[in-house]
């Protein structure tokens, strides 16, 4: 039989880790979802439950001001964070739109990642920001690049005694951000395609831009060779360079057909938000 | 078995249960608390709405270990109060409620969202039921519902 382990703190939780591979549960809403059994009846877990929610040491929302960043702890909820001042407006606007606010006062941030879903909505914009994740085991922390955590369609870089515990933001100055979700319903709907673009103009030129497509490809589709070709030049070059940067963004989604959407109306959607974003750019 | 112990409806309880249990099963079948309401059982329908530590949460996917040291409120908790009395009449006058069973689930929403907003607007009432489903009204006569009740019981949130 499974053993669930509710720990007392962090401590306890990397113990329990470093004894045997368990399933890490936060906030529950996909892992009981994904495990879910017939009614009145426990989810079908076939390996020990490990419960880290209620841990307090990991629930926090901070600004370290020396790195110019924002520390979010894997058992701050979703809620939390969408009010926090020092937390990216763009990210913000993305966790509202994350499942309704029965899921969003449950669900966490680490969760979201964790799940590495295809259509995982916050890992747009922690992919824009260049986020990174820290793993903590008895043996001490690791800290990798969210675009190296995720390897794949449901998979992560995570040994069986590491769990999340931070995520880091690093802060950046935004002209102006877009954050695109096109799905079924306004609240709890996991998105057909999603887009989150930034910029910035200093002096007429466009010093920083970054973008990325959700739910088009079995990761976030993001090209930095890409954004690169289009810093510092004025707004109407970028424009202007419209015809390439479509051509550049087709080639980075690879959109399938599944019981949500087909790949026809993915590209075609995926094009437009794009080319309504770089025309937009002011 | 671990403990797991939380205030239920005001009332210290400690339960020996499967800790991977929806909270949803343990109010039902242990508690026989049934105004909770399983709808879809995937989050998406709000049917299970219930308080925790004053926040709506859907209780079909939270694990009762979740619950450990929590205060939890069921439409029964709220029915004994006097913001329940207003909900109840408002939804009434309204017309919020017609075959009943999205309606705890939707008393439950309007309460935590009343209790951290108490005078909301039209777009913040839809944003704060957005979770749950009604497939009898149509919704504007719930939405006109919760804008009745943030009107008769001004000061009670």
């Amino acid at each position: 039989m499974v053993k669930h382990i509710i720990p007392n703190n962090l401590q306890e939780a990397l113990n329990t880790l470093n004894a045997g591979p368990c399933h890490i549960m936060a906030g529950g809403t996909d892992l009981m979802i994904q495990k879910r059994n017939t009614a009145g009846t426990p989810p079908k877990f076939m390996k020990d439950v490990l419960y880290i929610a209620n841990l307090e040491e990991l629930n926090y929302v901070k600004k370290d001001g020396k790195r110019n960043c924002v520390l979010i702890g894997a058992s701050s909820k979703l809620e939390d964070i969408s009010h926090h001042p020092d937390v990216p407006n763009l990210l913000k606007d993305i966790i509202r739109e994350i499942g309704s606010p029965g899921i969003r006062h449950s669900a966490t941030l680490a969760g979201n990642i964790a799940n590495a879903s295809p259509a995982g909505d916050s890992l747009v914009a922690l992919y824009l920001y260049d986020a990174e994740v820290v793993l903590s085991s008895v043996n001490g922390e690791r800290v990798l690049p969210i675009s190296k955590f995720i390897t794949g369609v449901r998979r992560i870089d995570l040994r069986t005694n590491e769990l999340i515990k931070e995520i880091i933001i690093p802060l950046l100055p935004v002209t102006k951000y877009k954050w695109v979700k096109v799905g079924g319903r306004r609240a709890d709907s996991i998105s057909k395609v999603s887009f989150a673009g930034l910029y910035l103009v200093n002096f007429g030129l466009v010093s920083d831009i970054r973008f990325a497509f959700g739910s088009v490809s079995a990761m976030v589709a993001r090209s930095v060779e890409l954004e690169n070709s289009l810093k510092n030049r004025p707004i109407e070059q970028i424009i202007a360079d419209l015809p390439r940067i479509l051509e550049e963004s087709n080639k980075l989604i690879a959109p399938i057909d599944d019981q949500r959407s087909n790949k026809v109306y993915r590209r075609k959607v995926a094009t437009n938000i794009i080319e309504s974003f770089i025309n937009g750019i002011q | 078995m671990n403990k797991i112990k939380f205030n239920l409806n005001g009332q210290d309880v400690s339960v020996e249960l499967d800790p991977s249990l929806r909270l949803l099963d343990v109010l039902r079948d242990h508690f026989q608390l049934t105004g909770t309401k399983e709808g879809c059982g995937e989050g998406e329908c709000g049917a299970c709405s219930v308080l925790i530590n004053g926040r709506v949460v859907n209780s079909c996917c939270f694990p009762l270990a979740n619950a450990n040291g929590k205060k939890i409120l069921t439409i029964e908790g709220l029915a004994k109060t006097k913001r329940y009395q207003i909900l109840k009449d408002a939804f009434h006058i309204e017309g919020g409620s017609q075959c009943g069973i999205c309606t705890p689930g939707m008393i439950m929403a309007a309460e935590s969202l009343l209790s951290m907003n108490p005078h909301p607007s039209d777009e913040e009432i839809r944003i704060g039921l957005s979770g749950n489903l009604c497939r009898c009204t149509g919704y504007n006569m719930i939405i006109k519902a919760v804008q009745k009740a943030a009107e008769l019981g001004a000061g009670l949130w």
